[in-house]
C-alpha cells in the first residue's frame, strides 16, 4: 500500500542490488507477470505507486552516490537514494537541496518521477527544473541517457511520468548553494482566504519559501484563518546535518485513528493560538521547518487501520481565490477536518516535465481520516469545484479522481500513454486511463 | 585518519560499514571479486567523503594471492589501522549434503578462506603493534543445526579461531572482534524466508560493528536481542535441539 494505508492493495517487492541488473530485473519480472513498476521509499499516497500486477521492484538498495562535482555542485546518483541521503553529504559542503518537498524520505527516483515542488515553488520551480541528467532504462533499449540534448522527449516525458516511461537509473541533480543550514523563519497569523492572498503578496518575493497551515475546522467568520510561514537560509551559521537519532516512532497502527474531530480541533485552536498577534521570527534547523513530520516515524499510523487519504489540487491564479474558498467553505461544512491543511503560492517557473503538477496559481493540500462518506459526498463536491476552476488533482497523492477529471487536468496524458514502457504499468494508471 | 581494509567489501554488511565510516574520511583499501560492483563501492565511499579509496580484485579462495593483496595494501595506505573480513557465503545445505566436493568448497569460502587471510592480516598487525581486526561469523556457529550445519560448521571454525586469536594478540596490543549477526536483510538471504521481526537491515548491523570496533568489543551479537537469544539455544540440550532443528 501507498503511504496514506489506502488503497490497502498487497504488493510483492523484488528487490534489486545493483543498477546493472535493472535490463535483466525489468524483462524477468515482465515475462513472468506482464507488467511491472518500480518503487522507492513508498511515500506516494495512493495508487500510483502500487503496479498493476502487484509486482514491483523494489529500489531501495540501488542508493549509491556515483559522482560529486564539489565545485559546481553537481551530484549524480542511483535513483533509490533518497534526499536524507542527499543532504547529508552535501550540507558540510555549503550545498543543499534546490527543491525539497514536504518529507525527506523519499528517492531521487521518486522525485522525479512524480516532478515534486516544496515550499519555493514560487522561486525555483519543481525538482524536475534541476534535474540535468538522468539514465532510463527501457525494457526495448536498455539504459539510454535522458537530458534537453539527449533524449530530449523522453526527459520531458519522464519528469512527472509517474514511473511508467522506463525504469529510472540514476539521477544528476543540480544543487544550490547554501551559506548555513539554519533558516531564518517569521510566523504570521491571519485571518481570511484574502488576508492569505495579501501576505503572500507581501512576502513571497523577499522569501526563499513560503507556506500556509489552515485551519480547517474554522467557519463563519473566521473561515480561512491560518498560520502564514516564510522563511530564508541563514547568512551565516554553521552547515550542520540533522541527527538522524532524535526522532519519535509510531510504534504500531492504533485500530481506531487518534486523528479525530475532537483531536483535530484542540490541534487547530491550540496552533493558531500559539502564534500571537504580532510576527515572530526565529532561527531553526533545516528539519523542523522543511520536514516537521520527518521527526515523527510512521506518522501515517497515527490515522489507524483504515487509513487516510490527502487531497491535493492545483488552482489557476485567476480562480485561485475564489476557487480556494469555495473549497474550504465545503471542507468546514463537511465537519471531516484535516489535520495537515496546507496552503501554498505557485510561481510561473515552468517545469520542463509533460505531466507536472503544480500551475501558476495556489495548491492546497489536505488529509483526511479514511471515511466511506469522502467518495459519497465530499471528494464529488471538491473535485467539482477543482474542475470548474480550472484546476487539477496530484496523482501522487490521489487514491480517488475519476478518469474524466485527471484526462481533463491532464491533456497531455496521451502523449505519455503513448511513450509508456509496455512492461510498466500502476494501479493508478490503470484506474485514470480506462474509459 | 583510519585506514580500513574490507574484505569482500561488496557485501551489504561491509558496504554498509563502508558508508558510516566514509563520513569520517577514512581511506579505505577495498577488495571482492567483481571491478564493476567494486568500482560502484568506491564511487560511493569517495562522494560520501572517504578519503581515498584503493580497489583489488581477488577471490579470497585463491590463498597464494593473499600476500600479494596485503602487500598492495600497505603500499597502498602505509598501515592497517581497522581490517574488517566480511566476504562468505550463504551454502546451500541440501545441495551440500548430496555433493562432497561442494560442501568441502563452501568450508573453503567462508572458514578456510578467512582463517588464511585473518592469519596475514594478524602477522602484519603484529610487527606495526596495533590494529583491529573485525570478523564476520554468525549466531549460526554456535549450535549445529539440520537446516545449516555447512554453513553453521564453517562460521563455528571461524568464532573459534576469532576467540583463541583474541586471547593472544590481547596482550600486544591488537584487537579482535568476532561478529555474530542473526538475520539480516541482503542479497545472500534473499531467497530464504526469514522472520520479519527478527530480521535487521544491513545498516543496523553496521551501527553496532562501527561502535563495537570503537569500543574495542570482543563478541557483538548483532542486533542485540541474539546474545540472550543464543544463550538459550546455546543451553537446549541436544536431544531437544535435534528435534527442533527440521
Amino acid at each position: 500500500m501507498g503511504w496514506g494505508r489506502f488503497p490497502r492493495i498487497a504488493q510483492t517487492a523484488h528487490a534489486v542490488h545493483w543498477r546493472a541488473q535493472l535490463p535483466a530485473v525489468l524483462r524477468g519480472l515482465a515475462d513472468r507477470f506482464g507488467t511491472t513498476l518500480p518503487y522507492g521509499a513508498g511515500r506516494s499516497y495512493g495508487d500510483s505507486c502500487l503496479a498493476a500486477s502487484d509486482h514491483v521492484i523494489d529500489m531501495k538498495d540501488v542508493d549509491r552516490f556515483i559522482d560529486a562535482d564539489w565545485e559546481r555542485g553537481l551530484i549524480t546518483a542511483e535513483a533509490g537514494a533518497t534526499l536524507e541521503q542527499v543532504l547529508s553529504v552535501c550540507i558540510p559542503r555549503g550545498w543543499f537541496l534546490p527543491v525539497a518537498p514536504g518529507t525527506q524520505h523519499v528517492t531521487l527516483g521518486g522525485a522525479l518521477a512524480n516532478d515534486v515542488h516544496g515550499k519555493n515553488h514560487h522561486v525555483r520551480g519543481t525538482f524536475g527544473c534541476h534535474v540535468t541528467r538522468f539514465g532510463l532504462v527501457r525494457s526495448d533499449r536498455g539504459e539510454i541517457p535522458c537530458s534537453k540534448v539527449e533524449n530530449a522527449e523522453w526527459y520531458h516525458a519522464t519528469i512527472g511520468g509517474l514511473g511508467l516511461t522506463g525504469i529510472i537509473a540514476w539521477v544528476q541533480l543540480q544543487l544550490m548553494p547554501v551559506r548555513s543550514s539554519l533558516m531564518r523563519v517569521q510566523k504570521t497569523r491571519f485571518g481570511s482566504v484574502d488576508d492569505f492572498f495579501a501576505l503572500s503578496a507581501e512576502l513571497d518575493a523577499t522569501h526563499e519559501y513560503a507556506v500556509a497551515w489552515i485551519d480547517c475546522l474554522a467557519h463563519g467568520k473566521s473561515l480561512g484563518r491560518g498560520v502564514y510561514s516564510v522563511a530564508n537560509h541563514a547568512a551565516e551559521g554553521p552547515l550542520t546535518v540533522a541527527s538522524r537519532d532524535r526522532r519519535l516512532r509510531v510504534p504500531f497502527v492504533p485500530p481506531i485513528g487518534v486523528v479525530n474531530a475532537v483531536s483535530l480541533r484542540a490541534f487547530n485552536s491550540l496552533y493558531y493560538r500559539r502564534v500571537g498577534q504580532a510576527r515572530v521570527d526565529t532561527t531553526v534547523g533545516y528539519e523542523p521547518f522543511l520536514f516537521p513530520l520527518d521527526r515523527i516515524q510512521r506518522w501515517n499510523q497515527l490515522y489507524g487501520a483504515r487509513g487516510f487519504q490527502q487531497f491535493q489540487c492545483a488552482l489557476p491564479e485567476q480562480h485561485a481565490r475564489d476557487a480556494a474558498r469555495e473549497l474550504l467553505h465545503a471542507i468546514a461544512a463537511g465537519r471531516r477536518g484535516s489535520f495537515l491543511a496546507v496552503m501554498k503560492r505557485c510561481g510561473t517557473v515552468a517545469s520542463p516535465g509533460l505531466m507536472s503538477f503544480p500551475m501558476p496559481g495556489v495548491t492546497l493540500a489536505l488529509d483526511f481520516p479514511q471515511h466511506a462518506e469522502l467518495a459519497r459526498s465530499l471528494f464529488p463536491r471538491l473535485d467539482r469545484i477543482v474542475a470548474e476552476a480550472g484546476g487539477r488533482l496530484y496523482p501522487a497523492k490521489d487514491a480517488h479522481m475519476s478518469g474524466e477529471n485527471f484526462r481533463l487536468g491532464y491533456p497531455r496524458w496521451q502523449q505519455l500513454e503513448a511513450m509508456r514502457d509496455r512492461t510498466l504499468n500502476s494501479r493508478f494508471w490503470q484506474r485514470v486511463t480506462a474509459t | 585518519m583510519k585506514r580500513i581494509l574490507i574484505i569482500g567489501a561488496t557485501s551489504a554488511i561491509a558496504a554498509a560499514c563502508a558508508r558510516r565510516w566514509s563520513a569520517c574520511a577514512a581511506r579505505f583499501f577495498l577488495v571482492a571479486r567483481s571491478a564493476e560492483r567494486l568500482q560502484q563501492i568506491a564511487d560511493d565511499l569517495k562522494v560520501r567523503g572517504a578519503a581515498d579509496v584503493a580497489c583489488h580484485l581477488l577471490d579470497l579462495n585463491r590463498l597464494d594471492d593473499h600476500a600479494a593483496m596485503l602487500d598492495a595494501c600497505m603500499g597502498s595506505m602505509g598501515g592497517i589501522d581497522v581490517a574488517l573480513v566480511a566476504h562468505g557465503t550463504l551454502s546451500d545445505q541440501d545441495r551440500c549434503q548430496a555433493d562432497a566436493m561442494l560442501a568441502a568448497h563452501e568450508f573453503s569460502t567462508n572458514a578456510t578462506s578467512v582463517i588464511a587471510v585473518t592469519t596475514a592480516i594478524a602477522e602484519r598487525m603484529r610487527a606495526a603493534g596495533s590494529g583491529t581486526i573485525a570478523v564476520i561469523s554468525s549466531v549460526a556457529g554456535d549450535r549445529g543445526r539440520a537446516s545449516n550445519y555447512v554453513y553453521g560448521a564453517a562460521k563455528a571454525a571461524v568464532s573459534t579461531f576469532c576467540e583463541g586469536m583474541t586471547a593472544r594478540l590481547q596482550a600486544r596490543g591488537i584487537h579482535v572482534l568476532t561478529i555474530k549477526p542473526g538475520f539480516v536483510s541482503t542479497p545472500m538471504t534473499e531467497n530464504m524466508k526469514l522472520p520479519r521481526i527478527l530480521t535487521a537491515t544491513p545498516d543496523r548491523v553496521a551501527r553496532d560493528i562501527v561502535k563495537a570496533v570503537e569500543h574495542r568489543a570482543h563478541v557483538l551479537y548483532t542486533p542485540w536481542f541474539w546474545r540472550p537469544i543464543m544463550w538459550v539455544v546455546r543451553m537446549v540440550p541436544g536431544f531437544v535441539l535435534r528435534r527442533l532443528s527440521r
